[in-house]
């Protein structure tokens, strides 16, 4: 029997030691090794266009270029007319609305506000030529296509100031044709990164240091790291391009993951694989944003308006942020932001244009996050949080979307003319909207997912950041449970309680044993 | 008449001292878990916590099989014979160098007082551990992963029981250190855990009882 029991205590020990041995440590992924190497190759060579002989025309109109360019991608057309970087909007389901044609085109932010009204500027952005009007633009004019804005391989394209889109003056149209290809970061970013009317106005993860950035900013796109360009997580079929921010969008789909690449258990610990099921990738790899350059984190156009001697001024921190325009008012930035964090599901509800909002005494939120703990499609992801004051008509409850450019004086843009009647009258008649006469300003919030500057494995965010009680990154999503951060105060009471009567007792009792001890020890002696 | 004893046989030493290593070991790693203090650093304790668990969950299924194969598992059959002069004893005896009321014997190492205590922490406390700390390492979230069938709201109840626990296990183990030195002598139980031999009244050097006072407890 006892050599039965001694073997068995052996076999338990030697299984104990195996498991210890056998429970991975940290070591290499695989899984990334693979993928490095995947990247590793130069990707998305394309033909050598400067070898077509159609392209060997000097190009005085871009609407030639695009013609030219048809000619061989003769479904490209058709593609780019689908996609929401033409439409500048997408057929959304939205719950309690239904299908909702929503995008630039119509939406609402706390920035510049809206683009209707605005676009003769705003259309820099739009992958089109000459839309000075959205209502009055040729969409089904497939010769007013940008081929270049997202093809130039030059990085000499671009778009002129408050030209509704079309190209800048001076440019060799017919070299920057000969040398088209898949799309950098120099072709996204030359929107992406100035959405908002400035470098990392709006994102907070995408500015210009993301041009080239280093391997401490995004571990991605590093240029001296694996070097990705947008679309290769953004991967694109038919002119559509995957992943999507949700300023502008409702529905889970076509979005791009981490997990495209990195499957949804991509470390070798366990427990860190659990967390994929309700933390998204970006919450713990993505420490801070704006890493570089600061990003605006308000924005009240109440004090908008302000002259000097009748002229517009601007006041400038020592970064060379805005902290004053006369034209839009003041602003807040910051600079390697920790970010807020909310629980995602992948739709948002949206203010539209026109949408009663009563309640001012919280502020108003244009596009809410869907998600909580209970609901299995949702996760933890970070945020942005962006308010402002914009302005808002009390009598007819709306958001005000206001003219602000025009390439004159005089007709009621708020830039030009620095009038809140006017610019409020004109810009809601242009969308149709009643104006009542009155303009507040009220609160409002957005809501920017950050998805980019991915950190270094070094800087990922720690256990504890998020699993402590004091100051948890996730201290404001109470709808959980979280170890090392939430404690029932009752067992904390009940058990320090029981802890602490029973070192007193046993002390007590001790002490009693001790004193008896020596007084019994006295008495003997005395005894004697 | 007083004679060493072999009253605590090897695997049960072993088994003990595991168990006190184990239990320090996930109190420590544990209440780190949960916030208490920082010692291992928090990813790492997590991981030491789940290792010491699985050695522990081993270490339980060979004590199991040893109480039963020995027929050891009598020891905790509770008896309420004695318990009163124990409880009495601890409260005024012990203090007037009183005997001890319940003779220990090999066929009965535990006074009525460590077979209720005993049986609690082996039926209760252990297996509310065990339990919801399996549950804490299996069970995902409410739904998609993790063991659909519970559809526990929220790991905040697995985690209440296995703090609960926690804390229960503390004080035992408060208590049970300060009882050591309420043997014949101070050391003498500690020794007697160390080396399984223990100076015992009424047993002959092969370590049988032949007192018959004793034998009759065993027979509870």
């Amino acid at each position: 029997m006892k050599k039965i029991i001694i073997s068995l205590t052996l076999t338990g020990l030697v299984l104990v030691a195996a498991l210890s041995v056998l429970l991975p440590d940290e070591k290499g992924s695989t899984s990334l090794d693979i993928l490095k190497a995947k990247y590793q190759g130069k990707k998305g060579r394309v033909a050598d266009h400067s070898r077509y002989d159609i392209l060997k025309q000097n190009f005085s109109d871009p609407r030639q270029v695009t013609k030219a360019c048809l000619t061989c991608h003769t479904h490209a057309a058709g593609e780019i007319m689908q996609s929401n970087h033409w439409n500048w909007e997408r057929p959304e389901y939205i719950k309690g609305r239904g299908i909702v044609y929503f995008g630039k085109k119509n939406a609402i932010n706390n920035f510049c506000i809206g683009v209707e009204g605005n676009e003769q500027s705003c259309a820099k952005c739009h992958i089109g030529y000459g839309m000075s009007s959205a209502k009055n633009f040729a969409f089904n004019d497939s010769l007013n296509i940008d081929c270049l804005i997202c093809h130039d391989n030059t990085e000499t394209y671009s778009k002129g100031t408050e030209k509704a889109g079309m190209p800048g003056a001076g440019l060799d149209l017919a070299n920057i044709a000969r040398h088209v290809g898949k799309p950098k970061r120099s072709n996204c970013g030359v929107c992406h990164f100035f959405g908002g009317g400035g470098n990392n106005v709006k994102h907070g993860d995408l500015e210009k240091s993301m041009f080239e950035p280093a391997r401490d900013v995004d571990v991605h796109m590093a240029s001296d790291g694996a070097n990705l360009q947008c679309v290769d997580c953004h991967t694109t079929k038919q002119h559509t391009i995957s992943g999507k921010m949700y300023s502008l969008s409702s529905m889970n789909h076509n979005r791009a993951y981490c997990e495209d690449c990195h499957t949804a258990r991509p470390h070798d610990d366990d427990v860190l694989n659990k967390h994929t099921l309700k933390v998204a990738c970006q919450s713990c790899h993505i420490n801070t944003y704006a890493k570089v350059n600061a990003t605006k984190t308000n924005w009240d156009w109440a004090t908008a308006g302000d002259l000097r001697n009748g002229e517009p001024y601007e006041v400038d921190d020592k970064d060379g942020n805005h902290t004053y325009l006369s034209i839009k008012g003041s602003f807040t930035w910051g600079k390697n932001l920790k970010p807020d964090y909310i629980w995602f599901n992948g739709t948002a509800e949206h203010y539209l244009l026109g949408d009663k909002f009563s309640d001012t005494t919280k502020p108003l939120v244009l596009n809410t996050l869907n998600g909580s703990y209970n609901d299995r499609d949702s996760k933890i992801i970070p945020v942005k949080i962006h308010t402002a004051r914009q302005p808002y008509d009390p009598v007819n409850q709306l958001l005000i979307q206001p003219k602000l450019f025009a390439p004159e004086k005089g007709q009621g843009a708020f830039w030009k003319d620095f009038n809140w009647q006017s610019a409020a009258s004109t810009g809601m008649k242009e969308i149709n909207l009643p104006y009542s006469g009155k303009l507040t300003f009220i609160k409002t919030e957005m809501y920017w997912p950050v998805n980019h500057m991915i950190a270094t494995k070094e800087k990922t965010v720690a256990c504890t950041e998020c699993h402590n009680s004091s100051n948890s990154r996730l201290a404001q999503l109470t709808d959980f449970y979280m170890p090392g951060r939430d404690h029932s105060s009752f067992l904390e009471f009940a058990g320090t309680g029981i802890i602490m009567l029973s070192l007193a007792g046993v002390l007590a009792h001790g002490g009693v044993r001790i004193y008896h001890r020596r007084k019994m020890k006295q008495e003997n002696s005395n005894g004697k | 008449m007083e004679n060493k004893v072999y009253i605590y046989r090897s695997f049960e030493r072993f088994w003990h001292w595991m168990q006190a290593f184990l239990i320090f070991f996930l109190a420590a790693t544990g209440f780190e878990i949960h916030g208490s203090f920082s010692f291992f650093g928090y990813r790492n304790a997590v991981h030491y916590h789940n290792i010491a668990a699985y050695a522990f969950i081993i270490l339980i299924v060979f004590a199991i099989f040893w109480h039963f194969s020995t027929g050891e598992w009598r020891q905790y059959l509770p008896t309420f014979k004695n318990l009163r002069a124990q409880i009495d004893y601890y409260l005024l005896g012990i203090f007037r160098n009183a005997p001890h009321p319940t003779k220990k014997t090999v066929l009965s190492k535990l006074n009525p007082l460590q077979r209720l205590t005993y049986l609690g922490l082996k039926l209760l406390v252990i297996p509310v551990m065990v339990i919801s700390g399996l549950l804490y390492m299996f069970y995902r979230y409410p739904q998609a992963g993790g063991i659909e069938g519970l559809r526990i709201d929220s790991v905040g109840t697995i985690a209440f029981f296995h703090t609960a626990g926690a804390f229960v296990l503390i004080a035992f183990v408060i208590v049970h250190l300060y009882l050591i030195t309420t043997g014949t002598t101070i050391t003498s139980n500690l020794k007697a855990m160390i080396t399984g031999y223990e100076e015992l009244e009424g047993h002959d050097s092969e370590g049988k009882a032949n007192n018959k006072q004793t034998q009759e407890v065993n027979h509870e």
